[in-house]
């Protein structure tokens, strides 16, 4: 076994030392836990990881290994990732590759022997905060004090680092009936395989397009995907928005329902520690139906700052009470907080691909 | 919505005594669901044959009737008690069984029960293979390949379509009973014959072999509005082919990517959906071909199991009491998060750890029995582990299993790699230690594979440990020279590798063989290097929100280190530190007390146990002490993170108890209820001065000093069989010779009769006193004269050190010489004069007064020409302690508990023995019907698994209670087979003469015929098996003889005995192996014949008590 020494080291002094599983380098973000037991490969390529290091909270990561088709997006995106132990083995059927090779072909920094427990304990009781990794320097002093001179992900638009840079078709799995166009924040892959897989053609554009740009497609719906960071420092994107209202029927999912938030009029906060896992639940309140789903925000709508009462609770999170879901009072337009694509968690909301697919289907009716 | 408001009482099936595949999980589970249902307001009604449970005492359950478990005996509770509903999935397949039974005789419709949970269709669709079969098929899922037979015939046809090898699994039976693999016609037929003959349905699946492909398991509940959750997936490490029960298994699911597992759930919410189970827990099996991933469905069961125990202390998530929550009517989210408090139950538990199960086995309590593992169940009992790691979990759950392992080892055995590669090939019990030697053999990962299925994964974690070990090993020198030279450089590196050890779960024994010292030494140099356990929680969520239930498991994990001039101090929430110095106790704390479980259930060691130690825990909270629980076994009670203040999920081993005492420090340590696993170690404990509470280690001692105890019963002038020790076999022979044959022959130190034998002869003395100086290496063997045909009798006992009252006095109803753990017994003493009863009980007091005894205390002694012979005295509570608590209406575990921490019996006001004024027959159920071919008489080594309780005004009709709910159908009308050794020929002659007199018709061999004709007696005669055919057998298989009475010939029994004996139990036919048994047998029948059975609450009975 390779015994490279690498070190975290967290903001507030904390540090661990373990293994450098990963490439070797030096990297900084926000550490965050994931609580999923399956599906690091999505999680080491969802867009919506920019800026952030990713602690598993399972100790075993790396077991089944990883293939082509499991991947969220064209890369990796997490900052760092952080686990308690790696697998020397890669078993199953349609692994290509063993974790710890990806992890340096992608030239992603990653630390394992750490006490994640402890780790994730202590961002449940102090909130998240700024953590790095390096493989190289050996001395974690010196690191705390680069850490805090790092960058902070508040007030920064990180959209802008994941987005497409030229819009693009997904490729068809079969005739479609209905059009539409994806906003590119940082989306994930299974989003426009869901609405795919649903007969729809799907368009995906740049996050800095133009509400008139994006109408020009003659887009069935709109789709405004997750993505990272913090939604405020999206302005742009919160005009686009306001720019559609009213013309086309739009989906919001996480960061795409925050930027409606505050197209709306409303204000986004940000969690002490974000909810990123696969088992939290929520209610949709019109059926008082309970789903398992997929979270991965650190930010929130504050929904009673929506002004004149134009939108309406559709669901919530039943562990803290927090906004998972909204819909306009009069416009086609509906929003969640959480992740209807799954991948990786539940697929309980599936469902919610087809309300779109319905609410353009009536529109157009 | 919330609960429902129109029903009221609800009645709930237990699942009777303990057998293969039905154990203390059910214990579990109803009483946690008889818990949450009377919290709501309901009214429980409760039927369950098994005393030994929490689930029967009086105050679980609004009613508790200890009845057989018959379709018969819940109509008349149903017509006694007319409860609103009947809840039918907490009592394992009994339950479930006899409710089908219920529907199919319209008692339900009758007397307007409702089912609930799950209706009768549901259960149907789940449980008829065809059915189940066709239901998958709607909903687009596949399972193997099957057809289903009612025939031989019809079962060949398939299989010329499926090809070998196959799977037969017999329709409605428990654990796979009678199921197999057949690899060749000859097989196939074998055990389609015998599957047919166990299926309530004379209905066997012939499937596709699906052997090697991979094992998984949801447990899914789901309410009334359709919500679902997924609380657990398991993956098993012995792929298809072993029934999971007997399987190692890890949660949660190690190789399955999301997309897998996801789909998997998909598939599991699917079927609880289309089968139909309305609200609850159920469990289905999956198998995942390793190559292509095809996903076939395996079976599921629509009620809480083995498995959803295992899930539930896996992920602190109680699925028995949610689902008896649901079946009132909640919503899962309605209900809280039992951890957090503070989010709701419907979510999918997250675990931060590893969990280990591993079954524990009893072969060596049946010789000849096929030791290979199959998909039919044979284990007797499990531990599980917890840790942050694979390894760490696989270790700590190999040291908790007590099998003389103190993690993973050698088999012990050396074999060259051509027979290692060979028992791989063949799934048994020590496969996983062959493991070992493999990689030692320098056999590949993929070749372990290609012969054994398991996963690379795991075999890939298993040569981790391997290579550890190595290093480890290479270590020593350096180890014990850092130690000498005191702190420095080479000791931090010494404490790195110390503490990497501890993280791959190398048990403190296990590195003390590496490095050539002891284990304290081990002990020590992890104190002083603060190389401690941290104990972490389980909390249902991965630290996502606080937990409020103090749920621990131990683990090292590398210490968190803060910068900025504070050094190296371990950080972290409060929850986890680990403790590098004691706390001192100061004087305002709560006092705490610490009980040790009995880890895995095993024959002699089962659940009897667990009651105590939870009775002790449940008496100490009402004294507002704080209980430490530590077990290590998954079915039971005392592992509820409900029942203690603090739950310790941990090995029952010196190290992991002292680890926890470190931690804790208690003001004393239990030790005397969970039977000889925590007495073993009170050397131990007392040696690192922890103090045991209760009876004090001097008295301990004399009573388990053969030469100490033999001087007290001197000095009180008790008698004792003479006896004598030997620490080489030709000793033996001459202590033999000098007591006189017949003599029983034992070693020391263990519990349920293990290798002890009654000799007749010095060649049958060689054999077994060798085995028993196998069975306790070191120690010597003890032997006694053998009293034959006396009485034995029990006394349990009770004191505070002062004052000592008798329990219960318990007469057994077979003759000396069977183990009393198989014994029936009868309280109060049918047999007995009052002198002698009178004589019994003075004795036990002497022994007592003379024992200090603080807590219980059982003598076994035996009655012979009306004299009392003392057998023996555990200082420690019995296997009887539940059984009489129930019988007398006094909990004796408790008041014992009560009194090691200082109320006297005066204060407890107990001062006088209770005699009851009706009779109560404890009767034993031997898994003989899982060993085919083993001999099921019985003899003094103990090899019940579990026992039931009968209890009525007359001894024949709680006799006969028993009988029934021990599952030994005594027939009403019939034919009687009738064949007993020379010397029981007269003795024999009044039961066959009662038996005519009640209309039955006898069946002799010609010399029992014989001997039946002097008395005007006829029998008409049958061929033995040897003298052609039709013979006894045919008659048995053509079911044409309704009850076997049949002793056997000597200590090594005729084969053919064995036979009729072994053929009766797998045919389910009542076989009756002493003149005792069937003395009293033949007496319940006619008691029966004059009235039916009638059923009465255990409440009632001890109102009958208390207004004596």
């Amino acid at each position: 076994m390779s015994a490279k020494l690498a070190w975290l080291v967290l903001e507030d002094g904390t540090a661990f030392r373990g293994r450098s599983v990963g490439a070797d380098g030096e990297v900084f973000g926000e550490c965050v836990f994931n609580t999923s037991m399956t599906g690091y490969q999505e999680v080491l390529t969802d867009p919506s990881y920019k800026g952030q290091i990713v602690t598993m909270t399972y100790p075993h990561i790396g077991n089944y290994g990883v293939n082509d088709e499991d991947v969220e997006s064209r890369r990796t995106w997490v900052e760092g990732f952080v686990m308690r132990e790696i697998s020397p083995i890669a078993s199953n059927f349609r692994s290509q590759e063993s974790l710890e090779a990806y992890l340096k072909r992608h030239k992603v920094v990653a630390i394992d022997s750490v006490d994640t427990r402890a780790l994730t304990l202590k961002l449940r009781q102090q909130g998240s905060m700024k953590c790095g990794i390096s493989t190289s320097k050996q001395d974690p002093e010196a690191l705390l004090a680069r850490v805090r001179t790092s960058a902070d992900i508040v007030g920064v638009d990180t959209v802008q680092q994941v987005t497409c840079e030229q819009p693009y078709e997904w490729p068809a799995s079969g005739p479609h009936t209905r059009h539409v166009v994806v906003m590119d924040f940082g989306v994930k892959y299974n989003i426009l395989r869901q609405l795919s897989s649903l007969s729809c053609r799907v368009s995906v554009v740049p996050a800095s397009t133009s509400a008139a740009d994006i109408m020009a497609r003659h887009p069935d719906g709109v789709v405004l995907s997750n993505g990272p960071g913090d939604p405020a420092a999206v302005t742009y994107a919160v005009k686009t928005i306001q720019g559609l209202m009213g013309q086309v029927p739009m989906l919001g999912i996480c960061l795409g329902h925050q930027l409606l938030g505050l197209a709306y009029g409303g204000e986004t906060y940000k969690l002490k520690f974000g909810h990123h896992g696969g088992n939290h639940p929520v209610q949709d309140l019109s059926t008082r139906k309970v789903e398992i789903t997929t979270q991965n925000h650190n930010f929130a709508v504050r929904v009673e700052s929506i002004p004149g009462g134009q939108v309406e609770l559709t669901h919530q999170n039943l562990n803290d009470n927090t906004v998972e879901g909204m819909q306009h009072k009069t416009l086609p337009i509906f929003s969640l907080q959480y992740h209807p694509e799954a991948a990786p968690g539940p697929h309980d909301a599936r469902y919610l691909f087809e309300r779109f697919i319905d609410l353009m289907d009536s529109v157009h009716a | 919505m919330p609960k429902r408001t129109d029903i009221k009482k609800i009645l709930i099936i237990g699942s009777g005594p303990i057998v293969i595949s039905q154990a203390c999980e059910f214990d579990y589970s109803g009483t946690q669901a008889c818990k949450a249902l009377r919290e709501e307001g309901f009214s429980v009604v409760l039927v369950n044959s098994n005393p030994a449970t929490i689930m029967t005492d009086p105050e679980t359950a609004d009613r508790t009737y200890i009845e057989p478990i018959t379709a018969d005996i819940i109509e008349k509770i149903i017509e006694a008690e007319r409860p609103d509903a009947l809840l039918p999935t907490l009592g394992g397949q009994t339950a479930l069984n006899v409710t089908v039974q219920l529907a199919e005789r319209g008692v339900l419709d009758r007397y307007g029960v409702e089912l609930i949970g799950a209706k009768i269709d549901a259960i149907k669709r789940a449980e008829a293979r065809e059915q189940f079969k066709q239901t998958m098929e709607t909903i687009g899922l596949e399972v193997p390949r099957a057809g289903y037979a009612h025939t031989l015939d019809e079962a060949k046809a398939i299989v010329e379509t499926i090809g070998f090898p196959c799977v037969i699994r017999p329709s409605f039976t428990l654990g796979g009973t009678g199921g197999g693999v057949a690899y060749h016609p000859e097989e196939f037929e074998r055990i389609v014959k015998l599957g047919l003959e166990l299926s309530m349905t004379t209905e066997v699946s012939v499937e596709e072999s699906v052997v090697g492909w991979k094992e998984f398991e949801l447990e899914v509940m789901r309410d009334r509005q359709d919500n679902v959750v997924v609380v657990c997936s398991i993956e098993n490490f012995d792929p298809m082919g072993v029934h999971t029960g007997d399987s190692i298994t890890v949660a949660p699911a190690q190789t399955l990517t999301d997309r897998e597992y996801q789909e998997m759930r998909d598939a599991a919410i699917k079927i609880i959906r289309a089968i139909g189970v309305e609200t609850g827990g159920s469990n289905i099996q999956f198998a995942v071909h390793p190559d292509s991933g095809r996903l076939l469905v395996i079976e599921m069961n629509p009620r809480v199991s083995r498995s959803s125990a295992l899930a539930s202390k896996a992920t602190g998530f109680p699925i028995a009491k949610i689902a008896a929550k649901l079946a009132v009517g909640y919503m899962l989210h309605e209900l809280a998060n039992d951890i957090t408090k503070q989010t709701p139950a419907s979510f999918e538990p997250t675990i931060d750890y590893v969990v280990v199960k591993i079954p524990r086995f009893a072969f060596e309590k049946f010789p000849g029995a096929d030791p290979t593992l199959t998909i039919q169940m044979k284990s007797v009992g499990e531990t599980m582990a917890i840790g942050r790691t694979f390894t760490e979990a696989l270790q700590k759950g190999l040291r908790g299993l007590e099998i003389k392992k103190d993690g993973w080892e050698s088999s012990g055995g050396v074999f060259s790699p051509d027979v290692l590669r060979q028992k791989l090939s063949v799934p048994t019990a020590e496969r996983i230690f062959y493991l070992k030697d493999a990689f030692a053999a320098g056999i590949s990962i993929d070749e372990m594979y290609e012969l054994t299925r398991i996963d690379r994964w795991f075999l890939r974690q298993l040569y981790t440990l391997t290579v550890e070990e190595e290093a480890l090993r290479k270590a020593a020198e350096q180890m014990r020279a850092c130690a000498d030279a005191g702190a420095g450089q080479g000791q931090a590196n010494a404490v790195e590798v110390l503490r990497r050890a501890k993280q791959y779960g190398f048990s403190d024994r296990q590195l003390a063989r590496l490095w050539g010292v002891d284990e304290a030494t081990i002990r020590q140099w992890r104190m002083s290097w603060g190389v401690m356990p941290s104990y972490y929680l389980v909390d249902t969520c991965a630290a996502e929100f606080e937990a409020k239930t103090p749920y621990y498991y131990s683990t090292y994990e590398n210490p968190m280190l803060q910068l900025g001039g504070k050094g190296r101090e371990p950080g972290g929430g409060g929850e986890q530190q680990p403790v590098p110095h004691a706390p001192r106790p100061t004087p305002q704390t709560k006092r705490k007390v610490m009980i040790l479980g009995g880890g895995p259930n095993r024959i002699g060691q089962g659940i009897e146990f667990d009651y105590c130690c939870v009775h002790a825990a449940f008496a100490l909270r009402e004294l507002g002490i704080e209980v430490i629980m530590v077990n290590s076994n998954p079915e039971t009670v005392s592992t509820d993170y409900d029942t203690s203040d603090k739950l310790y999920f941990e090995p029952v081993t010196l190290e992991d108890v002292l680890n926890i005492v470190h931690r804790e420090q208690p003001e004393g340590v239990v030790v005397q209820f969970g039977g000889q696993t925590p007495l073993n170690l009170s050397t131990g404990l007392a040696k690192a001065g922890v103090p045991i509470l209760g009876t004090n280690a001097e008295a301990i001692d004399i009573a388990e000093d053969r030469e100490k105890f033999k001087r007290l019963l001197d000095e009180l002038a008790l008698r004792q069989p003479s006896s004598g020790t030997a620490m080489v076999l030709e000793d033996a022979v001459l202590t033999a010779h000098s007591i006189g044959y017949p003599c029983l022959v034992r070693p020391s130190y263990v519990l349920g009769g293990r290798a002890m034998e009654i000799v007749y002869d010095d060649e049958q003395l060689r054999r077994f006193a060798q085995k028993a100086f196998e069975a306790s290496p070191g120690f010597p063997v003890l032997i006694d004269k053998f009293l034959e045909d006396a009485i034995e009798v029990d006394i349990d006992v009770i004191g505070d050190g002062k004052a000592f009252v008798i329990g219960g006095i318990l007469e057994h109803i077979e003759e000396a010489g069977i183990h009393s753990g198989d014994s029936a017994m009868v309280l109060p003493p049918h047999t007995l004069t009052d002198e002698i009863v009178g004589d019994v009980r003075a004795a036990g007091i002497k022994l007592a007064q003379a024992l200090k005894i603080v807590g219980l205390m059982n003598v076994q002694c035996a009655i012979k020409d009306d004299a009392v012979y003392i057998l023996e005295v555990n200082p420690r509570a019995s296997r009887t302690v539940p059984f009489v608590s129930k019988a007398i209406g006094v909990p004796l575990a408790k008041l014992a508990t009560r009194a090691m921490v200082g109320l006297s019996l005066r204060e407890q006001r107990f001062t006088e023995e209770v005699v009851p004024p009706f009779l109560a027959v404890k009767e034993s159920v031997f898994p003989f019907s899982r060993f085919a071919g083993v001999d099921i008489a019985l003899g003094p080594e103990m090899r019940s698994t579990g026992e039931v309780m009968g209890i009525d005004e007359d001894f024949g009709k709680a006799f006969l209670k028993s009988q029934l709910g021990a599952g030994q159908l005594l027939p009403r009308s019939g034919t009687v087979f009738v064949s007993v050794k020379n010397r029981d020929k007269r003795a024999v002659i009044l039961v066959a003469q009662r038996l005519e007199e009640l209309g039955f018709n006898l069946v002799a061999t010609a010399g029992t015929v014989k001997a039946l004709q002097r008395y005007g007696l006829h029998a008409s005669p049958v061929k033995k098996i040897h003298e052609g055919r039709p013979n006894v057998l045919d008659l048995l298989k053509s079911g044409q003889i309704q009850l076997v009475i049949n002793t056997p010939s000597g200590r090594l029994p005729r084969a053919d005995e064995v036979l009729i004996r072994s053929a009766a139990a797998s045919l389910g036919i009542p076989c009756i192996t002493t003149i005792a048994g069937a003395q009293a047998s033949v007496n319940g029948i006619s008691t029966w014949l004059k009235r039916e059975l009638g059923v009465r609450p255990i409440q009632e009975y001890h109102q009958m008590l208390r207004s004596v």
